[in-house]
């Protein structure tokens, strides 16, 4: 982090880093907290096959279930590192 | 049929006890016939809260193993009718509180009361899952800090799969958030999380926000429920959540700064 950029994270709200913050670690614990059991795990091996072929970190591959009446939908997200040139 | 209401948290220190107590008087002061039941085994202080800390004899404990009956425990509050408190047992048997007992205390209280109160100690150990399974319906007193917000979450998951209204497959009971030592002040200035933030996150209906206030240190001090004390912030506060509670539509206060002139300091408002 250089000199400006220090002064310029600085000018965020905490309250608004407060949220932020919130909202990732609630979701992902109302994943571990509703979701089957197997979600962790299933979670891990998406991501070491992923890794396979990508180089990607950790909180790259994210997954949700929700709950629409009597359909279960598993949402997987997975973020690609950007294109290098 | 009595209603049995949980005040819960998960984080210590963020004004269950209080709530629990300003929550009790009102309902009593409506005309409610209430019991207000100190789940916080080893660690009493609604009985302090309350006031009646020099009148305790017997405790719930007492109560569940029956070297007392419930009507020996049970200290009446001499400023408000109807109005009843169940200390807590200052033992330190974790395992005190045992399913069969609790249900057996509070079969018994539902008989005699219209609605019950139970004060759930921090954390989410025996005691406060204790408070809370066999709620109808469940307070949940939360400061706009992040460790707080967090613990609610928490909570609120608790209250979704490990109630006995959700065991019977009914789901989770309603619970309702009470924001306390808001700062609306703060909040203007970007430092602190608004009602709304608050809301967003956690997606459950708003019961009331209770301001940051002296008035609630000045309550403990003198073991008066600050609901009692009408001219303040909190107390009014306090009194608007009760009456939601019991269905009244009203107006949330004190979400905005207040600026007060001399005039209105002398005055009141």
């Amino acid at each position: 982090m250089n000199f400006f950029n220090y002064f310029r994270s600085q000018k965020k709200k905490s309250a608004q880093v407060a949220k932020e913050r919130l909202q990732v670690i609630v979701a992902r614990e109302r994943v571990h907290r509703d979701g089957p059991d197997y979600l962790p795990r299933l979670q891990e091996e998406i991501l070491n096959v992923i890794r396979k072929y990508v180089q990607v970190d950790e909180d790259a591959v994210s997954i949700q279930l929700e709950r629409d009446g009597d359909c279960e939908v598993l949402e997987l997200n997975v973020t690609l590192p950007e294109h290098r040139a | 049929m009595a209603k049995i209401v949980v005040v819960t948290s998960g984080k210590g220190g963020v004004g269950k006890t209080t709530t629990s107590a300003a929550i009790s008087t009102g309902l009593a002061q409506a005309g409610h016939r209430t019991a207000v039941v100190d789940f916080d085994v080893g660690l009493r202080n609604l009985d302090l809260i309350m006031g009646v800390e020099r009148r305790v004899v017997y405790d719930f404990v007492n109560v569940i193993n029956g070297d007392a009956n419930l009507k020996q425990a049970l200290i009446k509050d001499k400023r408000v009718e109807g109005l009843y408190v169940l200390p807590a047992s200052q033992t330190r048997d974790k395992d005190a509180l045992t399913t069969e007992g609790v249900e057996k205390v509070l079969n018994e209280l539902a008989e005699e009361f219209d609605y019950i109160v139970c004060d759930s100690p921090a954390g989410i150990e025996r005691g406060a899952l204790m408070a809370a399974y066999f709620a109808d319906e469940a307070i949940v007193v939360t400061n706009p800090e992040v460790s707080s917000v967090r613990d609610s979450d928490r909570i609120l998951g608790i209250l979704a799969s490990k109630t006995r209204h959700a065991e019977q497959g009914k789901g989770s009971i309603p619970g309702r958030l009470l924001l306390t030592r808001y700062s609306p002040e703060r909040v203007v200035k970007g430092e602190m999380l608004s009602v709304e933030d608050v809301q967003e996150i956690l997606a459950v209906d708003l019961l009331g926000v209770i301001p940051e206030s002296q008035a609630v240190l000045n309550a403990s001090n003198a073991g008066t429920p600050v609901i009692m004390d009408e001219n303040s912030d909190a107390g009014q506060a306090y009194q608007d959540a009760v009456a939601r509670f019991l269905g009244e539509d009203r107006e949330h206060r004190f979400l905005t700064v207040q600026k007060k002139g001399l005039f209105g300091r002398l005055f009141g408002s």
